[in-house]
């Protein structure tokens, strides 16, 4: 064994240059399927884990101006959900598991938000405690807003983290602190941190969140809603319930069943479903490409191999002369390529994690400064890795077989005659 | 040692056959030393080919060493070669990304015998042809002289009983020659057959037997006793020219 192997390294080392462009091929091929790999999976990871926690089963809904004449309303009414519609879901459709209104503080423009000479422009919501069960968020200070909240219509509110990066300074303690938001005074109970960078009506970090109850009264929303949040039970798919809402909805505010812009929706279900597709698509094509990238390398591989297995005839010639047997021929010949290949192969899985290390770092660390990454974790597993190894060692023999039977087929005496 | 009867071969050259061994009868004793002659074109790299086993006959038998050698797999007649045969080239034929000691002991390789031991052999070899100091030079630093005997080195490492030189002065000048020929002759005195082509008459002319080769067929087989002739013949070719 270590026999042959010192043989293939002199052979090898004594053809430095041929050796080096036959490994290059190969160290590209893997080279570009991991890094593709990587780039994919990473793709994969970012954007999953940027909607991964919100519940999998769940709609939002919101309203819209009409679109068509209905039981005599012209068409391009301004309508709202109202609290009855809650009650109404909640009583008479069994498939929902939770409801979530919300309100949208959208008349309060400009600088809304006040705490002694420090102002600034939020998103205000107001919400229900459900929500959280939809949208998970963590509570790095505090906590978010509960049922005696809504219940007493409590003047208390939670906010985002760039909230309390703008209205304190850096050593005061927000929590127990009031905020004046469009003229009320509200006491801080809790900080936000978002744990998807999914955002409706604005991102969570800017936003601040009052009990549903308390906005709707504190700002003469009567008891319109502007928003609301569904999960299906337990076992049903959220489309099937999501239609079955919004047909109950627009019922009972006299809008044409076949209107389908008055109530704007979006099903996180589906939309689970198409990013599931389109990773599918991606990882598909980046085997294809990969794939082909490698055979492209393995086939260069057989190339030079026969190329080197002719300018070798005469030394082949030799060999036989000298009493190397076809097995023998044949051995050095394939180890020479499996070597090749295998090593080459190594360094280009070795670099290719290394670069997709350097990547996650870098992105690791843009991330920590708040640039919006949609790429996560670039990555390729052992298994896939391993198995790419093994692929290129299987071809790298199959690589060095036809060029080694070629070069056995011809007779000894003619590989001798051979000139270079 | 070798039994030749009746051989015939023939190449294929497009259309054409070239019919180049017309019917070879031929005994080779053990310990002989033989030199094949004729003019290019007379089949004598041919047979000492078929001899080595690099080729195969179409038509005869042929004996080495008491086996007939017919239709052998080439795993065979490579062990064969490497068991019985010592090659000795014209061109040489050493392996240029090799070493003088590591292609001495090539041979051995094949054997499977190891690395260490193969390399001590090797140098004893060299040591007797008087190269011992050229041992980790490369073949494209050395003189065809010296490049010939590491050849003839790496022939007799493997101890075969029969030593096949193909023109093995041809490239090379008369003193460098005549060392060679020396060096063929104390083999041949250790007991090892001999047998070389050649077309220059006074190379010829330091073996034991000379056989002519003429259009395929064998002209004359000059023995030993009629050496001294064959000198004189030679000698009187020279003047007339």
């Amino acid at each position: 064994m270590i026999e042959r192997f010192n043989e293939i390294l002199s052979a090898l080392k004594k053809n430095k240059l041929r050796s080096f462009l036959t490994a290059f091929g190969v160290f590209w091929g893997i080279f570009m399927l991991i890094i593709m790999a990587g780039a994919g999976k990473g793709l994969e990871t970012g954007i999953t884990d940027g909607v991964g926690k919100i519940a999998v089963n769940s709609f939002f809904m919101w309203t819209q101006r009409t679109s068509k004449p209905y039981e005599g309303f012209r068409r391009g009414r301004n309508w709202d959900f109202n609290n009855e519609d809650i009650e109404y879901i909640r009583n008479h459709i069994p498939e929902v598991k939770t409801v979530a209104p919300r309100l949208f503080g959208s008349w309060l423009s400009g600088n809304n938000t006040i705490r002694g000479d420090r102002s600034g422009s939020f998103n205000i919501k107001g919400d229900y405690p459900e929500w959280a069960n939809i949208d998970p968020a963590e509570f790095p200070k505090g906590r978010w807003l509960n049922e005696i909240d809504i219940k007493q219509r409590r003047k208390v509110c939670v906010v985002g983290e760039k909230v309390v990066d703008e209205m304190f300074s850096k050593d005061e303690e927000p929590l127990g602190e009031y905020l004046k938001i469009g003229g009320v005074f509200y006491q801080i109970v809790g900080v936000i941190h978002p744990v998807s960078n999914m955002n409706m009506n604005g991102k969570t970090d800017e936003s601040i969140f009052l009990p549903f109850t308390t906005m709707q009264i504190a700002y003469n929303y009567g008891n319109d809603v502007h928003m609301m949040g569904i999960t299906a039970a337990e076992g049903l798919s959220a489309s099937a319930v999501e239609e079955k809402v919004i047909s109950a909805i627009k019922k009972r505010h006299k809008i044409a069943p076949d209107d389908v812009q008055a109530v704007g929706h979006i099903n996180i279900e589906k939309q689970f479903k198409q990013f599931a597709t389109l990773f599918g698509g991606i990882s598909i094509l980046t085997w294809i490409v990969g794939i082909g990238t490698l055979l492209a390398g393995v086939i260069g591989v057989s190339n030079i191999m026969l190329v080197i297995v002719k300018e070798r005839t005469q030394e082949i010639g030799i060999m036989r002369a000298i009493g190397a047997t076809p097995r023998v021929i044949i051995a050095q010949i394939i180890s020479e390529s499996v070597f090749l290949t295998t090593i080459a192969g190594y360094f280009g899985l070795f670099f290719g994690i290394f670069l997709l290390e350097l990547a996650n770092k870098g992105l690791e660390s843009a991330a920590e400064n708040g640039a919006d990454i949609f790429i996560k974790n670039p990555e390729i597993n052992l298994t896939v890795a391993v198995s790419c190894l093994l692929i290129l060692i299987i071809s790298g023999a199959f690589a060095g077989y036809i060029p080694a039977r070629r070069a056995i087929q011809i007779k000894p005496i003619d590989a001798l005659r051979t000139e270079n | 040692m070798i039994k030749l009867n009746n051989i015939h071969k023939s190449y294929v050259m497009g259309n054409s056959k070239l019919h180049v061994l017309k019917g070879i009868n031929l005994d080779i004793e053990q310990g002989e030393f033989v030199s094949i002659m004729g003019s290019s074109g007379s089949g004598k790299s041919t047979l000492l080919n078929i001899l080595g086993m690099l080729d195969n006959h179409d038509q005869g038998s042929y004996y080495l060493n008491n086996q007939q050698i017919k239709n052998m797999s080439e795993k065979k007649a490579a062990q064969l070669r490497n068991e019985l045969v010592g090659f000795v080239f014209q061109s040489f034929n050493l392996i240029s990304f090799k070493n003088a000691m590591e292609n001495v002991a090539l041979p051995l390789y094949y054997k499977g015998v190891k690395r260490k031991k193969r390399n001590i052999i090797a140098m004893e070899y060299l040591d007797k042809l008087g190269l011992k100091d050229w041992a980790e030079h490369m073949p494209n630093e050395m003189s065809g002289g010296q490049k010939q005997r590491i050849a003839i080195a790496r022939a007799l490492i493997s101890k075969p009983k029969l030593i096949l030189a193909d023109e093995p002065t041809g490239a090379l000048d008369t003193t460098t020659s005549y060392e060679v020929m020396e060096i063929l002759k104390e083999i041949n005195n250790d007991g090892i057959t001999v047998i070389l082509v050649t077309h220059e008459h006074d190379i010829a002319s330091m073996t034991k037997k000379i056989i002519r080769l003429k259009d395929g067929q064998i002209h004359e087989i000059i023995r030993n006793g009629d050496l001294t002739n064959f000198r004189e013949a030679y000698t009187k070719e020279l003047e007339t020219i």
